[in-house]
């Protein structure tokens, strides 16, 4: 029957691309047990690299928080010439390949670009340095937590908060008391989607972070590096990691999930 | 001030209030910083040559080989989503089975994983030490499948939420008048999703020419065979071209957006109908 | 003739219809009147076999059809909501059931033309529903399931989307429709005025049940129950009796059969004057009169007065 034919193809085709590579990848990793695994994610590099990337998310991740809950009040509730490039420009990043944003970055602040003498002059490595990488990161992560809020402010429309100022709020308490807890939901999504590209940001990061091992490693570019060292075990160990730390997104994706997006 | 404004003139409909203000000076302000200055840089230094270097730069045979590798691979994943996403939607939407929720989830795995790690898992099933054998690495195909991997979740995500809207009624309708289940299909169901389709396919097309990854492991990076336009433009990053770089980077900026616009426009003709 | 016959649906432990038959006969305009959850609109499915009953048959001019999909019944159905295909314009709406069964270009221009007509819509072929008021999509519906000449046209509650002026205008139209095009015809409504305006026959049900089949006046009249009197128009109870308002006599001196009530207020509605009452021993009654009749009795909140019923109605099973 028909509807069997299609739950095969589907689940078959889901399988085979990507459950069943991940299953090995795990199952490579852990193939000598796991001492070996876990030797080799606690190697210097390697655990430099995770707390580097630990960092580099805490930094980008709350700017673009706050920065997507201003732009989405700003985008919604006010009116202004260039409305609609803030618009566009807010979604550039995701159709962006990561390299060339990574070289945009390198024009601008690398040795012969627009601020790049003026930084050299000072003493001022972003470049190569941990700088560059936070300012790609937030660049690629960019769009999430202003998509997932303006639908959102969108649909409670303005006038709890019109209430709430002839009650005798002021802005900011309007602000605190009457739209953060309306869309505090929209926030957390964008906030989970926003961690996970920070995470797994890898073009960008590779073009502007020079992949110094154990200076500006992430765990990405790791990754890539124990792989071109042929230390497969290392490579699929740290990628277990970085899966992991997928899986919860997965996890938290689903709890805090727009109900547009919910099957029944 | 929004007392004075909730006065004068009040209108039921949720509407702006007055412009400028801090939230839009922030909002402009951050989005220059981190997007418009560097892209501006870009598109400026790309022009540092004048318009010969850049000429030379695009027609160099190599970069001219990505980019046809990177288009024709895209389309052809495009096509492939545009189905299977589709099915997956369907599957999602109108069937019942125990574990679906978990395929539900699963869906959204592209979205979370690390595009080299996603790269390493393909590798490790489909590639020289594959446990069933196969092995596709260095090839083209190898470069489908990271790109199939990193795209599976649009057309299925821009799919979904309006076959769950879509009215049922219009399929009894069509059924009350005669129709048999393929003609619904056909002629009902299909149109309806047609747009969210094409939407899926735009994103799905936008970042398939983008990707680097997923693909940097599997593909090999051969030239004039394997190498897709973004690892090209690394390459000439790493050989200290950067102006070559910027300017396979601006044609491959101006390709997707052409692409983009022309989807859009499709879109726009096929929901017409929309009062 | 329609007819379903015993027909039960279940849905998980909810009866929606329970052991029910109706009959309708060919050309008629039969309505299904009933509260939400009585069943009506299931019933109505059931019949266009768009649900499968869980037990009983339904036969349609003779043969029985409750195995046979709902394309091949030969049913049109016209859903409150429209369900117009809104990605086809007005024309490609109502040609769609002649395009399935690969009527020839010309046929299918002649008669989606006559049909538009007839709906008064002619103007409007290339149009989209979104770009429709409710009232033009509705008679858009009936086009399109007119223009299949189907053997029975089921309508579910057809003009409850709309406002309550368009509503009376479509009531109104249905009815001279029926009268020129005299396809058997069902339909599906809560608003005891429009089942007893539009239709020759009147099913009234509740609860999965038929309550009783009868002609408007029958049923007004002749109520077969307190629902069915209840529903139908408005109700006094007084003991056991069940009275209309309007057939509850005032005076202002007592007759031997009356009994003394006191005056809570008088409303003016025009030609009409409602009285409400409370007797002495508490009971809560309404009367219905002219305002001619009211001014005679000068009647206003206090004044004392004497009620009687002129008929009255009690039925077996009436609790206290």
């Amino acid at each position: 029957m028909a509807r069997y034919a299609l739950r095969l193809v589907a689940i078959g085709y889901v399988s085979a691309l990507l459950l069943v590579p991940l299953g090995i990848v795990f199952r490579r990793a852990f193939a000598d047990g796991v001492g070996p695994a876990w030797d080799a994610v606690t190697t210097p590099a390697a655990l430099h690299a995770f707390w580097l990337t630990i960092l580099i998310a805490l930094i980008a991740v709350p700017a673009n928080t706050l920065f997507g809950v201003v732009c989405a009040l700003a985008i919604v509730r006010r009116r202004f010439r260039g409305h609609g490039l803030v618009n566009s420009a807010v979604d550039l990043p995701l159709a962006l390949s990561p390299v060339v944003v990574g070289l945009a970055l390198l024009l601008l602040y690398g040795r012969g670009g627009w601020f790049g003498s003026w930084l050299f002059d000072h003493d001022v490595r972003v470049i190569f340095a941990l700088p560059s990488m936070v300012l790609a990161t937030i660049f690629v992560s960019l769009p999430f937590v202003v998509r997932e809020v303006v639908p959102v402010l969108r649909e409670i429309g303005d006038e709890q908060e019109q209430a709430a100022s002839t009650l005798g709020a002021s802005s900011w308490q309007t602000f605190w008391r009457i739209t953060l807890p309306a869309i505090r939901w929209g926030v957390a999504y964008g906030i989970v989607l926003t961690t996970a590209r920070a995470l797994g940001e890898f073009g960008a990061v590779s073009v502007v972070s020079g992949r110094i091992a154990g200076r500006t490693e992430t765990m990405t570019t790791h990754v890539g590096e124990r792989f071109e060292a042929f230390d497969l075990v290392g490579a699929y160990a740290a990628s277990v990691v970085l899966a992991l730390a997928a899986m919860a997104t997965l996890l938290l994706m689903t709890m805090f999930q727009p109900r547009e997006e919910r099957t029944r | 001030m929004s007392a004075q404004t909730a006065v004068a003139g009040a209108h039921p409909v949720a509407r702006r209030r007055r412009s400028g203000g801090l939230s839009v000076g922030v909002a402009t302000g951050y989005l220059s910083l981190i997007v418009l200055l560097p892209l501006a840089a870009l598109a400026w230094r790309s022009m540092e040559g004048g318009w010969s270097a850049f000429w030379d730069a695009i027609s160099d045979p190599q970069a001219v080989a990505a980019l046809k590798v990177t288009l024709l691979l895209s389309l052809a994943i495009v096509a492939v989503n545009a189905l299977v996403g589709t099915v997956i939607a369907w599957v999602l939407v109108r069937d019942a089975f125990p574990g679906k929720s978990l395929l539900n989830m699963v869906i959204d795995l592209p979205f979370a994983l690390p595009t080299i790690v996603a790269g390493l898992t393909l590798l490790a099933l489909y590639g020289p030490k594959g446990p069933i054998g196969v092995n596709v690495a260095y090839t083209k195909t190898a470069v489908l499948l990271a790109l199939l991997f990193v795209t599976l979740p649009f057309v299925v995500r821009t799919v979904q939420p309006v076959l769950l809207e879509l009215d049922r009624e219009m399929e009894e309708a069509a059924a009350s008048l005669g129709a048999g289940r393929a003609a619904i299909f056909r002629r009902i169901i299909f149109p309806n999703l047609f747009p969210a389709i094409l939407s899926g396919v735009a994103l799905a097309f936008a970042r398939a020419v983008g990707e680097f990854g997923a693909v940097v492991l599997i593909s090999g990076n051969i030239p004039f065979d394997t190498e897709i336009a973004s690892v090209y433009i690394f390459g000439q990053i790493e050989s200290d071209n950067v102006t070559s770089a910027a300017a396979v980077s601006v044609l491959l900026l101006a390709i997707s957006f052409a692409a983009l616009l022309g989807i859009g426009g499709i879109r726009r003709w096929a929901t017409r109908h929309d009062g | 003739m329609i007819e379903a016959r015993g027909v039960t649906k279940r849905f998980g432990d909810f009866v929606a219809l329970d052991d029910v038959s109706v009959q309708v006969p060919g050309g008629s305009l039969t309505a299904l009147l009933g509260p939400s959850g009585s069943g009506k609109s299931t019933l109505l499915r059931v019949i266009a076999g768009l649900e499968a009953p869980d037990d009983g048959d339904v036969l349609i001019f003779g043969e029985n059809a409750t195995a046979v999909a709902p394309q091949k019944r030969g049913v049109g159905f016209v859903f409150q909501h429209y369900a117009a295909f809104k990605h086809m314009t007005v024309w490609h709406n109502v040609a769609f059931g002649l395009k399935i069964r690969r009527r020839p270009k010309a046929e299918v221009k002649e008669r989606v033309g006559q049909l538009l007509e007839l709906v008064q819509l002619s103007g409007f072929a290339h149009r989209y529903p979104a770009q429709l008021s409710g009232g033009q999509r509705q008679r858009m519906a009936l086009a399109r399931a007119l223009a299949v000449e189907p053997k029975v046209l089921l309508l579910d509650e057809p003009f409850g989307a709309l406002d309550a002026r368009v509503r009376k205008e479509l009531r109104a139209w249905l009815r001279r429709l029926h009268d020129d095009v005299h396809v058997t015809t069902v339909f599906v409504t809560h608003d005891q005025e429009e089942a007893m305006e539009v239709a020759d026959q009147i099913v009234v049900m509740n609860d999965g049940r038929v309550e009783q089949t009868a002609g408007a006046r029958e049923l007004y009249d002749e109520p077969a129950n307190e629902f069915v009197m209840s529903f139908v128009g408005p109700v006094n109870r007084l003991d056991n009796d069940w009275v209309r308002p309007h057939d509850l006599e005032l005076t202002r001196e007592s007759n031997g059969a009356t009994r003394p009530a006191r005056v809570e207020r008088v409303i003016h509605l025009g030609f009409e004057a409602r009285v409400e009452l409370e007797l002495d021993d508490g009971e809560e009654l309404w009367a219905q009169m002219t305002q001619e009749q009211c001014e005679e009795l000068d009647l206003e909140p206090g004044s004392r007065v004497h009620v009687r019923p002129r008929r009255a109605r009690t039925f077996a099973s009436t609790q206290p």
